[in-house]
């Protein structure tokens, strides 16, 4: 299945959760947000949030600046 | 002496904000923080490098639990972005604070006053402390306390444009008026800069590129802890009244014939 990452197309394991894909990606222990089709997601929901084809996800987390 | 700067409720010893970008590296960075003596560092809110998402982060350097984070909204030119900006900042987990910045144009980078009047009604509705980038205009700042901002950030030039404290009438202005901390933010180019705005009254300063954008970054970091300390210091001193004509420092009697 094929979600967008940051503005890239990324493939999933059909079921995977928000949870799944920030393991994948490395990211569990570091300070991040994540958006999901515009929305916030609380840390302690990444579990909850099954991916559907086609979401739209944003990551971010903090990079030098003024 | 104790003179603590006061910011929403918690107390600060620097009145040194500095900012986190434009640094050859996070070593530099650090080495650069620590030699300002800041308290609270800015940070930007970015996608994360998903080619190479577990990457060195800036927050590997800086710990949390030392500084205050400040996450900025650099870079969005829209109500909406900003503030979007802001709750993905908070969702990252490192608390309510937020320096809002609604840019109205590229060359400039000036603030647009009526999203960002806009954005601190909504931020701080929702919760935030928002201190904002603003003009040095003295109404939007009045307005901007009136909002419920924890202080106003009043810009001394151009960011990034090193050109010091370009209008100190309205500075003044902007001093006598407001009753939330004042800190000036954007423009300052070396020590000196740093110290007129707190000889001023300004409450404290934030700077980035002037400390990044020095040939020894951590050097310049130091001068403008000491440029800092220095304006604070001649402001709670009072300064001497200005005269036209010379006033003798040595006795006048008792001289040779």
């Amino acid at each position: 299945m094929t979600v967008t990452l940051n503005g890239e197309e990324r493939e999933c394991p059909q079921g995977a959760t928000l949870a799944d894909l920030v393991a994948e990606l490395g990211l569990s222990k570091r300070r991040i947000a994540v958006e999901l089709n515009r929305n916030i997601i609380p840390r302690d929901e990444y579990t909850e949030h099954r991916l559907q084809p086609g979401d739209v996800i944003e990551i971010v987390h903090f990079v030098g600046g003024g | 002496m104790k003179d603590p700067f006061m910011l929403a409720g918690k107390e600060y010893r620097s009145r040194l904000i500095v900012g986190t970008g434009k640094y050859k590296d996070f070593a530099e960075t650090k080495q650069a923080i620590e030699a300002s003596g800041a308290e609270i560092v800015t940070v930007a809110v970015r996608r994360v490098n998903i080619t190479d998402p577990s990457k060195e982060n800036l927050l590997d350097y800086l710990d949390p639990k030392t500084y205050t984070i400040l996450p900025n909204t650099a870079g969005c030119y829209t109500v909406e972005d900003a503030v979007r900006t802001c709750r993905l900042a908070r969702a990252a987990g490192i608390g309510n604070l937020v320096k809002l910045e609604v840019i109205g144009d590229e060359r400039t980078l000036f603030p647009d006053i009526p999203a960002t009047l806009e954005a601190a009604r909504i931020l701080v509705k929702e919760g935030f402390t928002v201190l904002p980038y603003i003009h040095d205009d003295p109404v939007s700042c009045k307005r901007l306390e009136e909002i419920g901002c924890a202080a106003v950030m009043p810009l001394a030039a151009p960011i990034g444009s090193g050109l010091g404290i370009r209008n100190p009438y309205n500075i003044r202005i902007i001093l006598e008026h407001s009753r939330i901390p004042v800190i000036v933010d954007a423009g300052v180019g070396t020590a000196s800069d740093a110290a007129i705005a707190l000889e001023m009254g300004c409450d404290a300063v934030l700077m980035n590129t002037a400390i990044a954008g020095a040939k020894d970054p951590v050097l310049m970091a130091e001068a403008m802890r000491l440029g800092v300390e220095a304006g604070r210091k001649a402001f709670l001193a009072g300064r001497m009244g200005k005269k036209l004509y010379a006033t003798a420092s040595s006795p006048l009697t008792g001289l040779i014939e």
